[in-house]
């Protein structure tokens, strides 16, 4: 039985053996014509997945009692995004740390969103001729935070019970939703013509927009977008981060970040994301750092898989064995 | 000539940052190194194949990015002519990473930074992850379903670790020139350092063969090149 050589050739010494002519400019070009090719023939057969987006108006239209309670939870400030935290509010304890770090925290906050008044307040003080919807406005933003809270608490209670007519206006049983009531029929009617999707980009007074922070936002709080995302095998315990709309190949190159948010102790965890985050980065540094890791390095001399790549170059100099 | 000394190049000259950069230049990569028409002869696998098909993937990918870029980010949703070069841009990224994860596994089993390489497959492996970062900006920028959901789930990996206060996935303005300028610059410029090092230090020999037959494993160095 043969053993390795006892003095290996020095890897980085000039090669001392044969040389064979190699055109490589040549390949480069075969193999662009190759891959050209082969994405022209992927694209005629399958083109590119193209879904339209959800905008707040087909939201409004198609589930006008999600748009409805999301709605409410964000002037009560009890949505999601409204006790985000960093980088969007100061939220006490929202934030997710690894260990005892709180990079979130330390970040601050740098996209301020107060939900009421972005989503809600200001979208309704732009409805023209409607004075008692500005009474309504005002009502409210000068009651007690107390009685805010009665009037939207009765209001999501009540909406338990709604109905909506042609999907268009809302019809609540009798209750003291004092100025909300008004103020969510009016919001509703405003998305449902598109002015919210407007609104919510141009709250800045500015022409030139390209900041979909807020309309995002504010879309990711209604259930309608998660399962449209669903329907789409999209979400986090879909594997979703690397999954295209239809059946496309999405970025399946995540697949090992993906993998994580599936298992324990991830799954459960109230840092899954910080802790995702540093464990791929961590992950990411060892990959780079292969040549330099003391027994890593050295894993592809006992895998022998070397041997299968230049499997032509070990049957020249071992005559066949 | 007068005061010129060996390659005829003066004193003076020689303190040029000019010369000084042609001559670094010429001598770590003389042209015989940059472009050689002769390789080792253990340079005869298929694996060499994915790590050119990873290059001829990136053109294909940047010149349709450069065409789509030519109608703006909303043309693909609406001409026909646009979506067949998102189709293109789509599967060029997909066969990009397929060739790169291929070359990346061949690399690795091959230990491909023995004998001073080890800057090669450092720029290798920092190509992967920011080409990983220029594909997210460009599901970011698609403007369809598929973008808002990535963004909407993006962003809560990003603002746990705080990089999300600063870099916005909700920002289309943000992460479109990410996509179009900074991290193609980033990717084509890294495999640029990547390829010349392969040049300067050639491909990476076999590890030793058997000792029943190692005499025949190292002829006479007089026939090195690389």
């Amino acid at each position: 039985m043969s053993t390795e050589a006892p003095a290996a050739p020095d890897p980085g010494a000039p090669w001392p053996g044969p040389f064979v002519r190699y055109d490589l400019v040549k390949e480069l070009v075969a193999a662009l014509g190759v891959v050209a090719l082969l994405a022209i023939v992927l694209t005629v057969l399958f083109s590119s997945p193209d879904d339209s987006p959800t905008t707040i108006q087909s939201w409004a239209q198609a589930a006008p009692s999600d748009f409805v309670a999301t709605s409410v939870t964000e002037l009560a400030g009890t949505s999601e995004i409204a006790e985000y935290g960093p980088p969007y509010n100061h939220t006490p304890d929202a934030t997710q740390k690894i260990g005892p770090l709180d990079l979130q925290s330390a970040a601050g906050v740098r996209i301020p969103i107060d939900t009421a008044t972005d989503f809600v307040l200001e979208p309704l003080r732009t409805i023209a001729g409607a004075p008692r919807l500005q009474l309504a406005i005002r009502a409210y933003e000068s009651a007690p935070p107390a009685l805010q809270e009665t009037w939207t608490g009765a209001y999501e209670a009540g909406l338990e019970r709604a109905r909506y007519p042609r999907g268009e206006a809302i019809v609540l049983p009798a209750g003291h939703y004092g100025p909300v009531a008004p103020m969510m029929a009016a919001l509703l009617g405003l998305a449902q013509s598109g002015g919210l999707d407007g609104n919510l980009l141009s709250e800045d007074r500015r022409f030139y927009q390209t900041d979909y922070t807020k309309p995002l936002l504010f879309l990711s709080g209604g259930e309608y977008f998660e399962e449209r995302a669903e329907g789409q095998h999209l979400l986090g315990t879909q594997w979703g981060m690397m999954n295209e709309t239809g059946s496309y190949p999405g970025q399946v190159w995540l697949w090992l970040y993906t993998f994580w948010y599936q298992v324990e102790p991830f799954l459960e965890s109230p840092n899954a994301d910080a802790l995702v985050f540093a464990l791929m980065g961590l992950l990411s540094l060892a990959f780079i750092c292969i040549p330099f890791i003391p027994g890593l390095r050295g894993l592809p001399r006992h895998l022998r898989l070397y041997r299968v790549i230049w499997r032509d170059h070990y049957r020249d100099v071992e005559g066949g064995s | 000539m007068s005061g010129k000394g060996d390659g005829g190049v003066s004193a003076a000259e020689r303190q040029m940052w000019t010369t000084w950069v042609r001559e670094r230049a010429v001598s770590s990569l003389p042209p015989e190194k940059l472009l050689p028409d002769r390789q080792p002869s253990y340079v005869s696998s298929w694996i060499y194949v994915f790590g050119v098909a990873t290059i001829a993937a990136l053109v294909v990918v940047v010149v349709s990015g450069m065409v789509l870029g030519l109608g703006g980010p909303t043309w693909w949703h609406t001409d026909s002519l646009g979506r067949f070069f998102n189709g293109i841009h789509l599967w060029g990224v997909e066969i990009f990473f397929f060739a790169m994860v291929v070359h990346l596994w061949g690399k690795f089993f091959m230990g491909a930074w023995r004998g001073g390489r080890g800057r090669t497959w450092v720029t290798g492996a920092i190509v992967f992850l920011v080409a990983i970062g220029a594909a997210f900006t460009g599901y970011l920028s698609q403007q369809n379903f598929d973008s808002q959901w990535i963004a909407s789930e993006g962003k809560d990996g990003l603002n746990s670790v705080g990089i999300g206060a600063f870099f916005n996935v909700a920002n289309f303005g943000q992460m479109y020139t990410f996509h179009v300028i900074l991290l193609p610059l980033a990717v084509v410029a890294l495999v640029v350092w990547h390829v010349l090092l392969v040049r300067r230090h050639g491909v990476v020999p076999p590890y030793p063969a058997r000792a029943a037959a190692a005499p025949a494993a190292v002829p006479p160095a007089e026939g090195g090149a690389q």
